[in-house]
């Protein structure tokens, strides 16, 4: 379990950085909290010539509140997002999330953006990026881009992120005001992986639920999200009807885990809970 | 491909080390062999079993997740540096003796470092919250219940400033420490420094672990 030789690039400025990635092109993996990208090369599963390591590049771990957004930087590390008050008054969904990201021990490493890009299908800030119609922000020697979370999922473990380029930060935007929010899931260990977890977010319009949103992970190639807005009708929720619009959408498979037809209804049993606790905080 | 050697510096329980490595040295295998700080245990080597936990500038993380070369200008704590400041066992050590809280001890240090950052934030958890705090480290010996007392303990000892006095008083601004006795609950969340640096007299004379409290320039490549 020792990982490949590589050759390692230590930044210490953002531009410093893009340059560095222009010149490795495709050769080219950045490090930041390695916690997903380290066992991988321990397991030999991932053995990239040259990281990247951005972890001494100052201004890249910022968490910034707006009026619109919470912009959350590559090196913010997920335990620093989760504690973050301004934050999780603004998108509470964040912390809600973040506390089911594998241990404390990872999360104290691991960053947020870092998960976002990796886009393991199993992971929980994908679908909260997809949840909250986030964007991503990727940065290279030719510019900037934006990129929104629909376009930026692209496979299981695979995204819009280019050779050369570097996400710098990612951007969620606050839920509707007067709507809640909510993160469920099911592992077989604390800390692990999710068979299937369930984000939602659920709006009301003069206290009565108008809509809701679910983003499913572990039963798709990324994120799945599934409007729910069809299932409402007078401040209730169709729980049948909500049930066809996930089975629809989702795409579960059997591994070791559990078997397809137990995530599909956990997808189910989630679904629910989840757009229950959302509209209890709404 | 050459393994190409990278210079890093850092501290590990606060003697400086300034060090040349190979990229891919994982942290764990950088302290046991290179420093031969063989107190860090390597259990699973992709980060699920914890027993490779240590603290990086106070926060636990799992050496085996992190390469030595990242961590450039950290201080770094491993379960050498969770003693008394006389050499002695450190509160959360003593807590484990107390509570009989380890059979073979493999997985004992990670539990020891896991447990030593996060009683600095939480003084006082409850056995729920305490059974959450080692979520992330695996026992195969002991049913975890003896851990949850000694964590629960470990915390009592902490409260009471007992086994800790020294480093405390070390670490802590001077005036401060008067106040801990008679006022220990405020002070709680502070009992341990949040880096090693109160460690570095207890490093250089202890027999341990420590081949030497020189900093050393790395031993070689094993491969």
């Amino acid at each position: 379990m020792k990982p490949p030789p590589f050759t390692y690039h230590r930044p210490r400025d953002l531009d410093e950085a893009l340059d560095t990635l222009a010149a490795l092109g495709e050769e080219g993996k950045v490090l930041a909290g390695g916690q997903s990208l380290v066992p991988l090369m321990s397991m030999r599963l991932a053995a990239p010539a040259h990281l990247v390591d951005i972890n001494h590049v100052p201004g890249l771990g910022r968490i910034e509140v707006g009026a619109d957004v919470v912009r959350v930087g590559a090196l913010a590390r997920h335990s620093e997002v989760a504690r973050h008050d301004e934050a999780y008054d603004a998108v509470p969904l964040l912390r809600q999330a973040l506390l089911q990201v594998a241990h404390p021990t990872i999360r104290n490493r691991g960053t947020s953006v870092g998960s976002l890009v990796h886009g393991d299908p199993a992971a929980e800030m994908p679908a909260v990026l997809r949840l909250l119609d986030g964007t991503v922000t990727l940065r290279s020697v030719d510019g900037t881009r934006e990129v929104d979370a629909e376009s930026f999922f692209t496979g299981p473990m695979e995204t819009a992120l280019r050779p050369g380029e570097l996400a710098v930060a990612a951007s969620f935007r606050r839920p509707p005001a007067g709507g809640g929010t909510a993160f469920v899931e099911v592992a077989r260990r604390q800390g692990d992986y999710a068979m299937c977890g369930v984000g939602a977010v659920v709006t009301r319009e003069h206290g009565a639920v108008t809509g809701g949103r679910v983003a499913l992970i572990s039963v798709g190639a990324g994120p799945v999200l599934v409007d729910l807005t069809d299932a409402v009708d007078a401040d209730t929720v169709d729980d049948d009807r909500a049930r066809e619009l996930v089975d629809a959408a989702i795409e579960p498979e059997d591994d070791i885990h559990a078997s397809a037809d137990y995530r599909r209804h956990l997808a189910h049993v989630l679904v629910r809970r989840a757009v229950d606790q959302a509209r209890r905080v709404a | 491909m050459s393994d190409e050697r990278v210079s890093v510096s850092f501290t590990v329980n606060g003697a400086p080390y300034d060090l040349q490595l190979p990229a891919r040295r994982l942290l764990s295998d950088a302290l046991r062999h290179d420093l031969r700080l063989t107190g860090t245990h390597v259990g699973c080597e992709h980060g699920v079993c914890g027993a490779c936990t240590v603290l990086v500038d106070g926060a636990a993380m799992r050496s085996c997740l992190l390469f030595a070369v990242s961590l450039d200008g950290a201080a770094i704590t491993t379960v050498e540096g969770c003693r008394s400041a006389d050499g002695g066992m450190g509160p959360v050590q003593q807590a484990f003796h107390d509570c009989h809280a380890l059979q073979c001890g493999f997985c004992t240090p990670g539990f020891i470092t896991t447990i030593t950052a996060y009683l600095r934030d939480h003084p006082a958890p409850t056995r729920e919250e305490a059974r959450e705090a080692i979520s992330g480290n695996l026992c195969r010996c002991t049913g975890y219940v003896n851990i949850v007392s000694a964590l629960q303990r470990a915390a009592e000892l902490l409260a009471r400033g007992e086994a800790s006095t020294e480093r405390t008083a070390r670490s802590a601004a001077p005036s401060e420490a008067p106040d801990r006795a008679a006022a220990p609950e405020p002070s709680g969340a502070s009992r341990l420094p949040p880096g090693p640096s109160t460690d570095a007299a207890a490093q250089p004379g202890s027999s341990a672990d420590v081949s030497s409290g020189a900093p050393a320039s790395a031993a070689g490549e094993v491969s």
